[in-house]
């Protein structure tokens, strides 16, 4: 057992949980997706990307590609609700949060496929 | 391994060497946002309000990086207030430990190197001219560099010692040279310096280890098998096996200087002539006084005096030699002691000697030898053997007749094979000819051309580098040398330079051919002549009009319209006359 593979997995997948807990529930119903979820998905997946900094490997390259997308996704989202709460007149509407759910939706695809990525290359290496 | 993979791991090394500040950044500005948002504060109204995530990052963002717009958007509340001191402290640890680690990243000794290796390698790759990779800079290596440089050719450097890269910076050449401190036996660096280059047009291994230049003269034979390899040799062994394997030119400087000796002593001519030829760029020769034959005294028999004495044996002239060790061979008269001791020296019969080589391994030793041998006889010929480069100052104000430089003998001779190909038969066909010959020759050129050392070049009449000429030759006209060697700007005043070999087929050259010879297609000459007379030459042997004005003393027009209309006179030849005389050019007359 490696400290380091402890830490990886648990951030990826932490990532994806927090993702998947975000997105659940009525796409457009503010009651169903709570925003310090949101936030802890975002710091997560930052710190996941960070993580996968320095490795050479064909899918370490991947690894890092998918961790930027779901970033990218999420601070799309983050965008959005800014947007939403601080400067749209009309505030957090269905709408807005619908589209807020539907980029953490994206984000979290992409964090689905790094859970696939980590747990294909634990299986390859059998040890 | 070509350099894409370094530069990558350069990069994933900083990548994974930031993973950990670039963390706790991230975990500091979640929890100092988090925390802010939980903090309970008060509007201007009394009510309980709490910020926003938006908010607080805003708020945070400035209040880390120090810039401080101040507390919006309300006055906080005392807890808030306490948040946000612990969050001003974690982000100063934060970003302290982040520009911590970027700052000893970059003074990390292997990054540097890499960093280093990098740009070389890409400067060498962006060379699109041909240079000369030159291995050692040492004293050797910085005179080839000099004089490749005022030769206008590139040259790349790998150097073992540091310093020694430096210094390049500071010579201020007028071309870059892209320099490495690396080991040059290492073929990887070999090929980052270009060695595989498609511009690449010889190397030159000048370090002072034989095993290293032994090293790179495999390298380059194996690697790059058509390029020319230079090879500074100290020891026999290792100019035998450089030269098994094919290495182009094995420079021994002891055997360069003996072989020089020798010819000294039987053709004194050729032997100036050879030094008039190959002095370095700029530079003035003096007359040599001609080494006589006589009794000689040769202190200290080590690798150069074996040298001198095989030399001297070979041109049947006696030599005493004066050495603290015991002799190996009988062959001469041996005198126990140090050369410096005067008793020595008068027991090696310094009072009838003709002259005396200074030849230990020690400087002072030589130069005090010197000394003392003068003192008892003042017309001693005088050879001192130099080791260092750094004594200069003192060998120069002692003024021997001839200082011997292993470093300049073998810059001398690395640039007669760079820079001109044909002075090597020449000057190994001058060793054998007639002395009295060669003291007529040396005597014509110095005349002609003074003491300072002339610009020496050959070139070969083909399409490439006389397209003027090789198309008339082709043509079958007869050209001779007087009819060429003109100049353009005034055909009735003669180019100062002299044509001193010429090359035909493999059997077929002449020494120092006469101003009747005709030139052929395909010839390969060897000139020497003052500085310009070179560009005036190549002038006239490429340009079409320059080398018509050299033959026959008319212009030809020029350009598409002025050729047809001197076409439409040839077939109407009374205009002729008239017109020409009215585009006649006015030239200055001599």
């Amino acid at each position: 057992m490696n400290l380091e593979k402890v830490v990886f997995g648990f951030f990826i997948v932490l990532a994806a949980t927090l993702n998947f807990g975000f997105f659940v529930g009525e796409l457009d119903n503010p009651t169903h997706h709570d925003i310090y979820e949101l936030f802890a998905a975002l710091v997560v997946s930052l710190v996941a990307t960070v993580l996968k900094f320095g490795d050479r490997t064909q899918i370490g390259a991947v690894h890092l590609s998918t961790s930027l997308v779901a970033d990218l996704q999420l601070f799309a989202a983050a965008m959005i609700w800014g947007y939403a709460a601080h400067v749209s007149p009309a505030g957090v509407t269905p709408e807005m949060v619908a589209r807020i759910v539907s980029m953490s939706g994206g984000a979290l695809f992409a964090n689905v496929v790094s859970v696939i990525i980590l747990i294909s290359e634990t299986i390859m290496q059998r040890r | 391994m070509n350099p894409l993979p370094r530069h990558q791991s350069i990069f994933f090394l900083i990548l994974r060497r930031m993973r950990a500040p670039l963390i706790l950044l991230i975990v500091i500005m979640a929890v100092s946002v988090l925390g802010l948002t939980l903090a309970p504060g008060v509007d201007a109204e009394g009510k309980v309000q709490y910020l926003s995530f938006f908010h607080a990052f805003y708020f945070i963002s400035y209040t880390a990086t120090t810039i401080g717009f101040g507390e919006i958007p309300y006055a906080f509340s005392d807890q808030q207030r306490l948040w946000v001191t612990i969050c001003i402290y974690l982000s100063v640890i934060g970003w302290a430990y982040t520009l911590g680690s970027v700052f000893s990243l970059l003074s990390d000794r292997n990054l540097q190197q890499a960093f280093a290796i990098q740009r070389f390698s890409r400067a060498v790759r962006r060379l699109r001219e041909p240079f000369y990779l030159v291995c050692g800079y040492g004293e050797t290596g910085r005179l080839v560099c000099d004089a490749l440089d005022r030769l206008r050719h590139r040259a790349v450097v790998i150097e073992l010692d540091e310093s020694k890269v430096g210094e390049i910076e500071l010579q201020g050449y007028a071309a870059d040279v892209p320099a490495i401190d690396a080991d040059a036996r290492n073929p990887e660096i070999l090929k980052f310096a270009g060695l595989t280059h498609p511009h690449c047009v010889g190397v030159i291994a000048l370090t002072n280890d034989d095993a290293s230049n032994l090293a790179v003269a495999i390298a380059a034979r194996l690697l790059a098998p058509k390029i020319p390899v230079l090879c500074r040799a100290q020891g026999i062994e290792t100019a035998t096996t450089m030269a098994a394997f094919g290495t182009r030119h094995v420079i021994n400087p002891f055997q360069e200087f003996a072989e020089m000796l020798a010819l000294a002593l039987h053709a004194p001519a050729a032997w100036q002539l050879t030094n008039w030829l190959t002095g370095l760029p700029g530079t003035t020769v003096e007359r040599y006084r001609n080494p006589p034959r006589g009794a000689w005294i040769l202190c200290g028999h080590g690798r150069f005096g074996q040298q001198m004495v095989s030399a001297m044996d070979a041109e049947d002239v006696p030599v005493t030699i004066v050495d603290r060790d015991l002799p190996d061979d009988l062959g001469h008269r041996w005198v126990h002691g140090e050369g410096t001791n005067p008793d020595a020296l008068r027991q090696a019969g310094v009072m009838t000697a003709a002259g005396i080589i200074a030849a230990t391994r020690s400087d002072i030793d030589n130069l005090s030898i010197a000394v003392a041998a003068r003192e008892l006889n003042p017309s001693l010929f005088v050879i001192l053997h130099q080791n260092q480069y750094a004594n200069r100052a003192l060998f120069e104000a002692y003024d021997a007749d001839i200082n011997v430089v292993p470093s300049e003998i073998i810059g001398h001779e690395c640039l007669a094979i760079l820079s001109t190909p044909l002075l090597v038969p020449f000057l190994n066909e001058l060793r054998r000819t007639d002395p009295a010959w060669c003291a007529g020759l040396f005597e014509r050129l110095t005349s002609r051309l003074g003491w300072e050392v002339p610009e020496v070049w050959s070139t070969r009449i083909n399409l490439a580098t006389a397209p003027a000429l090789y198309r008339r030759l082709m043509r079958g006209e007869d050209i001779t040398l007087a009819a060429l060697l003109r100049s353009p700007e005034d055909r009735t005043e003669r180019l100062e330079c002299e044509v001193l070999y010429l090359d035909r087929d493999s059997d077929d050259h002449r020494m120092a051919p006469d101003a009747g010879t005709t030139l052929r297609a395909g010839d390969e000459i060897l000139l020497a002549g003052k500085p310009g007379s070179r560009n005036s030459f190549m002038l006239a042997i490429a340009n079409e009009h320059a080398l018509n004005y050299v033959l026959t003393g008319t212009d030809l027009p020029g350009g598409w319209i002025w050729e047809r209309l001197s076409r439409a006179r040839k077939a109407a030849p009374r205009q002729v006359d008239g017109e020409r005389s009215s585009t006649h050019r006015v030239r200055p007359r001599a």
